[in-house]
C-alpha cells in the first residue's frame, strides 16, 4: 500500500464528505419561505435520527440484552428530560453493568 | 438571564458528542491498525473527513485497494444525507453569517453536531456552533489516535459499553420532542418502523444504509410537514433582543 495512494484516497474521502455538507450553503442564499418546505426541513432531524437509532442500536454493544437494557434506560432518562449527557452516561453505565452479569 | 449562546454553551452541549465519538473513533483507529495502515493514516482520515459511517466504509475500500472512482462514488452516496442536514441547518442560521463562517460550519455538519444544533431552542450563534464543533472534533481526533495506540490493551467490555453512547444521545433529543409534539412522535415511530422494515425487505435492504436513511427521513418529514405544518410565528421580542446583542458582540 503505497503512500501516494493513501494520500489520494484521504483527499477523496475528505472531498466527498465535505461536498454534500457545503453545497446547500453555496446554492441557497436566502432562507426558504415556503411553509411546507420549512416544516419539512425542521422535522428532518427527527425522522433521520429515529432511522439512525433503529435497528442499529441493537448491535451497538457486546450483546443484544445489554443493548436492550441500555435502550430502556435511555428512553426512561429521556422521558425525564435529564439532558444529553446524563442520558448517554446512564445508557453506557447500564450496558456496562449488564455485561458484567454472568449469562 | 438571556444572553446569546456562548462558546462555552457550545462546548458543554458538545461534550456528550465527544464522549460518544471517543469510543467509535477508537474503534476506527484500531481498525486502521489491524488493516496494517500506519498510525498517521486513520488519524489524518478522521481529522480531514469527520464522518463515522463514511470513514469505516472508506477504510474498508482502501484496504481492498479500491479505485478512486468507486471510492468516491460509494462514500458520496453514504454521505448524501449531509446535504439535507446542511440545508435544514441553514434555515436556523442567522442571516448575517458570512460565507467564510458557513464554509467553516459546513465542515462540522455531522449527524450528532447537527442534531444538537437543531434541538437548541435559543437562536444559534457562531461561537456556539464552533464550540460544539471544537469539542466533538477533539473527541473524534483524539479517539482515533488513542485507538491506534491502544489496540489490545482495553478490555472489550469497556469499549463495547461505550457503543451505546451516541444512540443514548440521539434518544435524549427525539424523545422529549416527541413528547411535546404529536407530529414528531408520529415521525419518530414511523421512521423507526420504516428503518427496521427496510433492513429485511428483499430489494430495499440492498440499497445500503445511506439511501435507507434518506428515504426514511424524507418520507416521514414530508408526511409530518403535510399533515402538521408548523405555524409561522414572528420572532419573539426575546429572540429579537438576543439577535441585537449578538450583533453588538460581533462588532466588539
Amino acid at each position: 500500500m503505497n503512500t501516494s495512494y493513501l494520500i489520494f484516497c484521504m483527499i477523496i474521502l475528505a472531498g466527498v464528505t465535505y461536498l454534500p455538507r457545503v453545497l446547500p450553503f453555496l446554492l441557497f442564499q436566502k432562507k426558504i419561505k415556503n411553509p411546507f418546505i420549512k416544516s419539512f426541513l425542521s422535522y428532518m432531524p427527527y425522522g433521520m435520527l429515529a432511522a439512525m437509532i433503529f435497528p442499529e442500536i441493537f448491535t451497538s454493544t457486546g450483546n443484544l440484552y445489554s443493548a436492550v437494557f441500555g435502550l430502556i434506560v435511555a428512553i426512561f432518562f429521556s422521558c425525564k428530560k435529564l439532558g444529553l449527557l446524563p442520558v448517554a452516561c446512564g445508557a453506557v453505565l447500564a450496558v456496562f453493568l449488564v455485561e458484567q452479569l454472568p449469562l | 438571564m438571556n444572553q446569546p449562546l456562548s462558546f462555552q454553551n457550545g462546548t458543554k452541549d458538545g461534550l456528550p458528542i465527544a464522549l460518544g465519538y471517543f469510543p467509535v473513533a477508537m474503534t476506527f483507529g484500531m481498525l486502521g491498525t489491524k488493516y496494517g495502515f500506519p498510525a498517521w493514516c486513520p488519524i489524518l482520515i478522521s481529522m480531514s473527513s469527520l464522518t463515522g459511517t463514511g470513514q469505516f466504509m472508506g477504510i474498508d475500500l482502501i484496504a481492498q485497494g479500491a479505485n478512486f472512482l468507486e471510492l468516491a462514488f460509494t462514500i458520496l452516496l453514504i454521505n448524501i444525507r449531509y446535504f439535507l442536514m446542511s440545508l435544514s441547518l441553514l434555515q436556523k442560521l442567522p442571516s448575517n453569517f458570512s460565507m467564510k463562517k458557513k464554509l467553516l460550519i459546513a465542515f462540522g455538519v455531522t449527524d450528532e453536531n447537527y442534531a444538537v444544533a437543531m434541538q437548541q431552542q435559543k437562536p444559534l450563534t457562531f461561537p456556539y456552533i464552533i464550540g460544539i464543533l471544537f469539542v466533538s472534533y477533539i473527541g473524534w481526533s483524539l479517539g482515533t489516535a488513542f485507538g491506534t495506540i491502544v489496540t489490545d490493551f482495553l478490555p472489550a467490555s469497556v469499549v463495547s459499553s461505550f457503543g451505546i453512547a451516541i444512540y443514548g444521545m440521539f434518544l435524549a433529543i427525539i424523545i422529549p420532542a416527541a413528547m411535546e409534539k404529536k407530529a414528531i412522535l408520529l415521525i419518530v415511530v414511523l421512521s423507526t418502523a420504516m428503518s427496521c422494515l427496510a433492513r429485511v425487505i428483499p430489494v430495499i435492504k440492498n440499497l445500503g444504509n445511506g439511501w435507507i436513511l434518506i428515504i426514511c427521513g424524507v418520507t416521514t418529514s414530508a408526511i409530518g410537514a403535510y399533515f402538521a405544518p408548523i405555524k409561522e410565528t414572528e420572532p419573539t421580542a426575546e429572540e429579537t433582543e438576543i439577535q441585537k446583542q449578538t450583533k453588538e458582540e460581533l462588532y466588539l
